[in-house]
């Protein structure tokens, strides 16, 4: 769905652009390929990298680390899980909340879904590109951080 | 002919870490043979999402690189810009659709066009975690107070972590960011870690 926006979006900007100035659309075109070129190889690395990490972590391994009330070993599990994997959220947020009406307890969850979303360690590539090793390492690591203290929140807040 | 070789030995020293990973994978494949249906499709998997999705928001980007002038979008989201700067970076974030890795070129175009470290850290933090589609869909399946409780502690959490790191990260090192982002499209093959 989401997809489908973006390249409908794309191609309506593109004509709208075309129709004002065809040079300069040409030009347009040309600069996104070549960024695309440029960000290529790390995002190749990604996308093997991620392949490897959701064929050991897939929901079933997923759910029993996080699947009852675990403790501290079972939030820190639900971080570090949610660091290292990237799930769309359309397939984390029903596992999730289907993990949840299972027991699951709800600062590991909202741990987990925080980390996913916030938190990426196999697109590090990517982000190092554009932000240097300092800023991307920096960045992760105070969002994982804040993931622990979301869920203690979030749990707080549900339970109210 | 120099030129060529040279060509081919800086291609494959650019896609080290692809190659890495591809070794990597297969590596992983053949020592754990149980696993490597899984992987395989899940790179299926993620190669059909990642090489829909990142395209055209390169071209997009190509688009906003040619018609948005700089000084509109400094006046919006620049250091300058007062309030009106993180509201912005909030709202286009959260509108955002796509995975956050799609947010780190669209981070760097802001940076050539002049947009604040600090209100890129907000855009790419709405990115990560406010977005408008997903909050609905969380809503459905974690429960009302669940995403609205997430959602309350993620906007100052993503100002905190935002006004954290830019007291982290050295002012040279921000202004190497931006060199490299605004040489962007002219040396696409120039990693911006160079010393």
């Amino acid at each position: 769905m989401d997809t489908l926006i973006l390249y409908i979006g794309a191609i309506v900007l593109f004509a709208v652009s075309a129709l004002k100035d065809r040079e300069k659309t040409g030009k347009a075109f040309m600069k996104g390929l070549k960024a695309l070129e440029g960000i290529l190889p790390q995002f190749l690395a990604v996308l093997v990298f991620v392949a490897i990490i959701l064929a050991v972590f897939d929901a079933e391994m997923i759910s029993r680390f996080i699947g009852e009330k675990t403790g501290i070993i079972g939030s820190l599990a639900a971080g570090l899980l949610g660091a290292v994997t990237l799930i769309p959220g359309f397939v984390a947020f029903p596992m999730a909340g289907e993990l949840l009406r299972n027991g699951a307890g709800t600062v590991q969850i909202a741990t987990f879904v925080s980390s996913l979303m916030m938190v990426g360690i196999v697109t590090l590539p990517m982000e190092i590109k554009y932000f240097g090793k300092r800023a991307a390492i920096a960045r992760n690591s105070f969002a994982f951080i804040f993931s622990f203290i979301a869920a203690v929140f979030v749990a707080w807040a549900v339970a109210l | 002919m120099g030129g060529s070789v040279m060509n081919i030995a800086e291609t494959l020293k650019r896609y080290r870490a692809a190659i890495i990973a591809a070794v990597a994978l297969f590596a992983f494949m053949a020592l754990f043979p149980g696993y490597a249906p899984k992987a395989g499709a899940s790179l299926l998997e993620q190669a059909r999402t990642m090489l829909l999705v990142v395209p055209p928001i390169f071209l997009l980007l190509g688009l906003m690189d040619v018609w948005v002038p700089r000084e509109t979008l400094m006046k919006f989201m620049g250091p300058g810009s007062g309030l009106k700067g993180p509201v912005i970076a909030f709202a286009v974030g959260s509108a955002a659709a796509g995975p956050l890795y799609g947010a780190f070129p669209v981070a760097a175009i802001l940076m050539k066009k002049g947009a604040s470290f600090s209100n890129i850290l907000i855009f790419i933090g709405a990115w990560s975690t406010t977005k408008i589609p997903m909050l609905l869909f969380e809503m459905k399946a974690l429960g009302f107070r669940f995403a609205l409780a997430r959602l309350a502690i993620d906007i100052p959490g993503i100002i905190l972590i935002a006004l954290a790191l830019k007291a982290v990260v050295p002012k040279t090192e921000i202004a190497r960011l931006y060199a490299a982002a605004a040489a962007m499209d002219l040396k696409p093959g120039m990693p911006p870690n160079k010393p």
